[in-house]
């Protein structure tokens, strides 16, 4: 089959075989690897940026309304445009698939993808055209302050925002209408039973009745664990959409005040108890939500690669319990650097909660690792290579992030590249996503009807590109940030120049290795199946039955 | 062991992290290699569960408990408010200028320095950089006002134990008019304004 052939009808994708679930899915999946293009393109010219006098683009990126509006849209685009997209679809298919129930709406899952693009093109273009730049971090009254930027810009921008968690609410209610639907295996359960399992208080109880040697107190879960994760991880979702909804909502207020030509006194919110709010929120993302959907799905991974049942599994569901506890009472580690916030936060909140999150991540770890440990010898499947990069990842990422959720190193590491490259960037490039790659090439088959994938090789330059680049980006950047480079900051003159050099070509190989995924992609459902997957489906069903043991099939040596 | 100056521990910060991350990407590597293996694998050692969880937890806390006994900077700046220092410098920052602050800082060897900054608008930082870029100290300057209108203050302690000069600048990302809109230097860099004097060589009172 020649390349032009390949390109235009893929290998052998059929799109009129897939039904409504399989295609919503796609969507969502096809727009978040754009964005993953789009976001990997702007960390290329930042990268760029601060190279100095080395730095080849023209002076305008150089200029600091232009490089701090490509700050500020960078993680919009990453974390919710790619990352939520992605996360999104993949749990809109799993929860229906592990529970073999329908998904609630189709309707409202389209709705999701739709919001999400739309809302990150509209923050993207509030800050492309009129510079819109107060970063994600929002810290107040940076948002409201019209004498540095455009209120036209805000109110656009502020709008892109809240259409993103309008979505992300129509997720969470897809997701737990689901889970509640009392159809199929949950016919006959209980709200509550669901509810139980859904926290996973009957893994805590199965732990107590095995010390206190009463029978189990439940032998059946009655949500699968990875489950039981995304359920759990929807709690901190939720949160997360009013915290960062209720902000921008105050932050329009302003901006709508101000362009009516009545502004309101931006003193009359006070700046560190926003601090604390926002943090609030936006910790859920990061030691929240991440955190408890990446460990639902190492357990899902382990044991679809291993067909096994997990290591551990009653521990697994309590750790993912404490995981949730834990992940809302962290967020002062982003206020060690402020002086007024109390002592007693700095040291309960920011360092000893936070440090329990080496235990539930570390125990993550060691369940995936051992699950996968006892089904050897297993085959090495881009599937399992990828899942193995995101286990490194995490590794690597969450010690770097609780070196600095202490009070004396937070001295010198705040604001720096440390946290944003050997930490940030390595949880989410390397760990998240690889254990999202990881997803792909297990659900790939099941969602595109056993399409084969156009190229191998491609597949495997992908991963080692990915991984190297990955690694090498976060370890160089993260160490720019030990020699004083701060993260928030425009440097013209290359003062760390090495550094970033190395930094750069390593974040080349990502952005090249994402080019070679996505010419993988397209080469195997061609752009006739790309466009497929936009039109409507002509089989309706919402659900999908295949039974998750025939996938650890591919795995057997 | 104690560390006098922030290179010290970022200097030992840096060999750890990389000594653990070569390790953690040894141990998966090794995973990987054995995971696809027919034989049985050969452990190099074995760890029971509870001891990795005992690890994990030491790890956690001891770090706290080290840190608290090596860096000196961490319980001056919790019982700060009952100390007195040697100097105190008190400023303000509003537009992205710095606001009566002093041009120039002299501080002999060993002297304990109280910064006081004050903004007027926006959330600032106020960090104190060597000439060749290293981060000293730095805190975040958070705007407001109590009842009676008088700024809120962001204070910090510092105990200067080695010679040198030193730039301020802001830590914390404020807009871009912190920036010269054309050549992006930052505006609120204010080079050599704090000298320290009388120490060691190798950092002391002489």
């Amino acid at each position: 089959m020649s390349i032009m052939n390949n390109l235009i009808n893929g290998t052998d994708f059929d799109h009129k075989s897939l039904n409504a679930l399989q295609k919503v899915t796609l969507r969502a999946v096809v727009m978040s690897f754009l964005f993953f293009g789009l976001v990997a393109i702007e960390g290329m010219i930042m990268r760029l940026v601060v190279t100095g006098d080395a730095n080849p683009l023209p002076k305008m990126f150089s200029h600091p309304e232009h490089y701090f509006s490509i700050m500020t849209v960078h993680p919009i685009v990453g974390i919710f445009g790619s990352t939520y997209q992605l996360v999104f679809a993949a749990f809109m298919f799993l929860v229906p698939f592990l529970t073999k129930k329908p998904l609630y709406s189709i309707k409202l899952a389209n709705a999701v993808w739709l919001l999400i693009t739309i809302g990150t093109a509209l923050a993207w273009l509030a800050a492309f055209f009129t510079a819109y730049a107060p970063l994600y971090t929002l810290y107040w009254p940076l948002p409201a302050d019209t004498t540095q930027f455009s209120v036209i810009g805000g109110i656009v921008f502020i709008v892109g925002v809240a259409l993103i968690m309008v979505g992300t609410l129509g997720f969470i209610y897809n997701i737990y209408a689901t889970i509640f639907q009392r159809v199929g295996v949950h016919k006959d359960k209980t709200t509550k039973e669901l509810l139980i399992s859904g926290f996973g208080i009957d893994g805590m109880l199965n732990l107590w009745h095995k010390l206190t040697g009463k029978p189990p107190y439940s032998k059946e879960p009655a949500l699968a664990l990875p489950v039981v994760a995304i359920f759990r991880g929807t709690v901190d979702t939720f949160l997360d959409a009013i915290v960062i909804l209720t902000a921008g909502i105050l932050v329009l207020v302003y901006l709508v005040f101000d362009a009516s030509g009545h502004p309101l006194s931006v003193a009359a919110v006070d700046a560190l108890l926003y601090k604390n709010y926002f943090w609030w929120g936006l910790d859920l993302v990061a030691d929240g939500l991440v955190l408890i959907y990446v460990a639902g799905s190492w357990y899902l991974l382990a044991t679809l690669i291993t067909g096994q049942k997990l290591f551990m599994e009653n521990v697994a569901r309590a750790a993912l319990m404490l995981e949730l506890l834990v992940s809302w009472m962290v967020w002062s580690h982003h206020l060690l650097a402020d002086q007024g916030q109390p002592e007693m936060m700095k040291l309960i909140s920011g360092e000893m909660v936070t440090a329990f999150e080496l235990l539930t991540q570390g125990l993550a770890l060691f369940i995936t690792l051992v699950t996968l440990w006892k089904a050897r010898p297993l085959k090495m499947t881009p599937a399992l290579a990828y899942l193995l990069g995101g286990l490194v990842g995490f590794g690597l990422a969450v010690p770097a992030a609780i070196i600095q959720a202490d009070m004396g190193m937070n001295r010198v590491l705040h604001n720096t590249q440390w946290i944003i490259f050997a930490h940030v960037h390595i949880a989410l490039i390397v760990g998240l996503y690889m254990t999202l790659y990881s997803a792909v090439y297990v659900l790939w088959p099941i969602v595109t009807n056993n399409t084969t994938m156009f190229s191998k090789k491609l597949t495997w330059t992908h991963f080692w590109l990915y991984l190297i680049g990955g690694i090498g980006m976060g370890a160089f950047a993260g160490m720019s940030g030990l020699d004083g480079m701060l993260r928030r900051h425009l440097y013209v003159h290359g003062e760390f120049n090495t550094l970033m050099i190395l930094a750069a070509i390593c974040g080349t190989m990502v952005l090249v290795a994402w080019f070679l995924f996505l010419f993988n992609i397209v080469m195997s459902v061609g752009i006739k199946g790309l466009i497929g997957i936009f039109l409507p489906a002509e089989d309706k069903t919402a659900s999908y039955g295949i039974e998750p043991e025939t996938v650890a099939e591919d795995h057997k040596v | 062991m104690t560390f006098s100056s922030s290179l010290e521990l970022l200097a030992f910060h840096r060999v750890v992290y990389t000594i653990y991350a070569l390790m953690i990407i040894s141990v998966v590597a090794w995973f990987a290699y054995n995971l696809t293996r027919k034989e049985k694998a050969k452990s190099i050692v074995r760890i029971p569960f509870y001891v990795y969880i005992a690890f994990l937890v030491a790890g956690g806390v001891g770090h706290h408990i080290f840190t608290y006994n090596a860096i000196p900077w961490v319980s001056q700046d919790i019982t700060r408010h009952n100390i007195t220092p040697d100097a105190s410098y008190k400023f303000e920052v509003g537009k992205h200028k710095w606001i009566n602050m002093p041009k120039h800082v002299t501080v002999q060897c060993g002297q304990t320095i109280e910064f006081d900054v004050r903004s007027h608008d926006l959330v600032y930082g106020f960090g104190l950089f060597r000439q060749d870029g290293t981060l000293v100290t730095q805190m975040q300057v958070n705007p407001g006002t109590d009842v009676n209108g008088i700024l809120d203050s962001n204070d910090i302690l510092w105990t200067f134990n080695h010679n040198g000069v030193f730039d301020v600048t802001s830590t914390e990302y404020s807009g871009p008019d912190a920036y010269d809109h054309e050549t992006g230097e930052d505006l609120m860099k204010v080079k050599k304004w704090l000298t320290v004097v009388g120490c060691k060589e190798d950092g002391g009172k002489k």
